[in-house]
């Protein structure tokens, strides 16, 4: 199993979601962060009075799936979070060891 | 009469209709009242408190951090209670019964001598009691502005001894000379709705409590934007619509002087508030949200005192030249003196009263204002200079006076919270309460 965590721009959250449902993915978790990439950050005027920026809002995405599922999950977060314009976010995979369902106990894949 | 003053009622809220059918009836008993003027003055006296709360207080409370978004709002409404009681006992005597031409006399001290049906000689056709309430209206919303320029660092207890000196110590005064009888209106000095007693007076304590108190924390360096402009904007908006009362209250009557200032005060603050968006859009490549109503306000600020006395192309004009005016004042003009006065009410009120001032000398004529009161494009240069010297007077008084209750207050509790409540915020130290 592996844990997909992507952190894109907040207006392609449904696309994302939408494009990973149509690869059959059954849940996942979002969180509102802020951060800086290279975007760095953008200047708020307030009557003249110039305040920069430096950490913008994005969504984080965490989703666990099968091994399989891994290359087809992030070409497809990357094609529907994509705008091909500097600030477009990240994409992490790691290892996970272990996943449990809380109701039924299942474990592993069944989990997912 | 009161047919004919319906429709300028119409928009104004259920509250002032239910108010016109009661006071006919008590006027029917007392003839020398007219109906529709108490009608009207009724209403403006509830829309200009409006203005302060939760007007000013809104206006105020979005542009602060979170963490002052209470205590500011507390200061407008503390305010609003403090100088009603102050005004019941000897301030309403202090600015409006005949004394000297400096001061006013001590005959409605407590609100003895006032009745039912008595009336106040600037305001024959109206109530006494209704006279006082609004003019009471406009000692609370004056103070209530300064507070903008020592915004988010300032006691709470310093704030209340302050308010209530300054009001009887700077703005009864003031508004005696100009209204109640003074010599700034022996002089001829025009001031209709405020510009002078108001607005000038409120920015100029508020550019000397921002000098004396110093800057907060972070100035210049931290993020220090506003918390949530929505409220800036809802306060805005109350204090455009209570403006009407403010100006077109100023008329004491249901009258046509009443209906001009509202038109004037309409097309004043439209170009304003276009002006300084636009000064904006070229000068910083956006039209701002904060800018649009921060020119509104400039565009009402700047009309005060010229309302009962310009034609829609004066206040054209007059809204034009202030919402220019003031985005220089609230942007270049504080960058360049560095004095960090928080919500601009030097920058907006302080100088857009000045140019309303001025420029309520040039645009005057005698075709709105009545009986010699013409400015220099109706042949009276003369005026510009009364109007220039009537305002210096009031910035000079207001400033000394403004700096030895602010030391003295100074030296017995101290102004300014500490550091580290600055740091955490006044509302969970003063009040000890948040917003969620």
């Amino acid at each position: 199993m592996k844990m997909i965590m992507a952190i894109f721009k907040p207006f392609k959250l449904d696309d994302v979601r939408d494009a990973l449902t149509a690869l059959g993915i059954q849940g996942l978790t979002v969180s509102e962060v802020k951060g800086f990439g290279r975007q760095k950050g953008q200047t708020e005027i307030y009557r003249g009075a110039e305040y920069a920026v430096s950490f913008l809002p994005k969504v984080k995405i965490e989703v666990v799936i099968d091994d399989s599922l891994v290359e087809r999950a992030v070409e497809t977060i990357r094609k529907a979070a994509g705008t091909g314009k500097i600030g477009d976010g990240k994409i992490f995979v790691t290892s996970i060891e272990q996943a449990i369902r809380i109701r039924t106990g299942e474990s592993g894949t069944e989990a997912l | 009469m009161k047919l004919k003053f319906t429709p300028l009622l119409a928009g104004l809220g259920a509250a002032g209709m239910l108010l016109l059918p009661a006071l006919a009836m008590a006027a029917d008993e007392k003839p020398k009242l007219d109906t529709g003027d108490t009608a009207w003055m009724l209403t403006s006296t509830a829309l200009v408190l409006m203005m302060t709360i939760p007007g000013l207080a809104l206006f105020y409370g979005g542009m602060v951090r979170k963490k002052n978004v209470l205590a500011t709002v507390m200061q407008s409404f503390a305010i609003t209670c403090l100088i009603t009681v102050l005004w019941l006992i000897v301030g309403y005597s202090l600015a409006f019964t005949s004394g000297s031409t400096i001061i006013g006399g001590l005959s409605r001290v407590f609100m003895r001598g006032l009745t039912l049906d008595g009336v106040h000689e600037l305001a024959k056709t109206i109530p006494e009691t209704v006279f006082m309430c609004f003019q009471l209206t406009f000692a609370i919303i004056t103070p209530a502005l300064i507070a903008g320029a020592f915004a988010e660092r300032m006691k709470f207890s310093a704030m209340m001894w302050f308010m209530a000196l300054w009001s009887l110590i700077v703005y009864a005064p003031i508004a005696h000379w100009v209204w109640g009888g003074g010599f700034l209106g022996d002089w001829g000095v025009l001031d209709f709705a405020g510009g002078t007693v108001v607005h000038i007076n409120a920015g100029v304590a508020g550019l000397v409590c921002a000098l004396v108190i110093g800057k907060r924390k972070g100035f210049g360096t931290d993020n220090l934007a506003p918390f949530n402009l929505v409220y800036a904007v809802i306060g805005a908006s109350l204090l455009w619509v209570g403006w009407f009362g403010f100006n077109a209250g100023s008329a004491v009557g249901a009258s046509g002087n009443a209906g001009m200032a509202m038109a004037v005060t309409q097309f004043a603050t439209a170009a304003a508030a276009l002006a300084w968006m636009f000064a904006e859009w070229v000068t910083r490549g956006k039209p701002s949200v904060l800018g649009i109503i921060s020119g509104a306000v400039a565009g009402l600020v700047a009309i005060t005192p010229a309302s009962g006395f310009v034609n829609p192309m004066g206040a054209l004009v007059i809204g034009i030249v202030a919402g220019l005016v003031c985005f220089w004042g609230a942007t270049a003009l504080k960058k360049a003196m560095g004095y960090d006065d928080s919500l601009d009410a030097f920058g907006v009120h302080g100088i857009g009263g000045f140019v309303g001032a001025i420029l309520t000398g040039v645009f005057a004529v005698e075709a709105i204002g009545g009986d010699g009161k013409k400015g220099l494009i109706d042949g009276n240069a003369g005026q510009v200079l009364t109007q220039l010297w009537g305002s210096l007077v009031c910035i000079a008084w207001c400033a000394i006076a403004t700096f030895i209750i602010l030391k003295v207050v100074d030296a017995l509790i101290g102004l300014r919270v500490t550091n580290e409540e600055e740091i955490e915020g006044l509302d969970i130290n003063l009040h000890g309460e948040t917003v969620h």
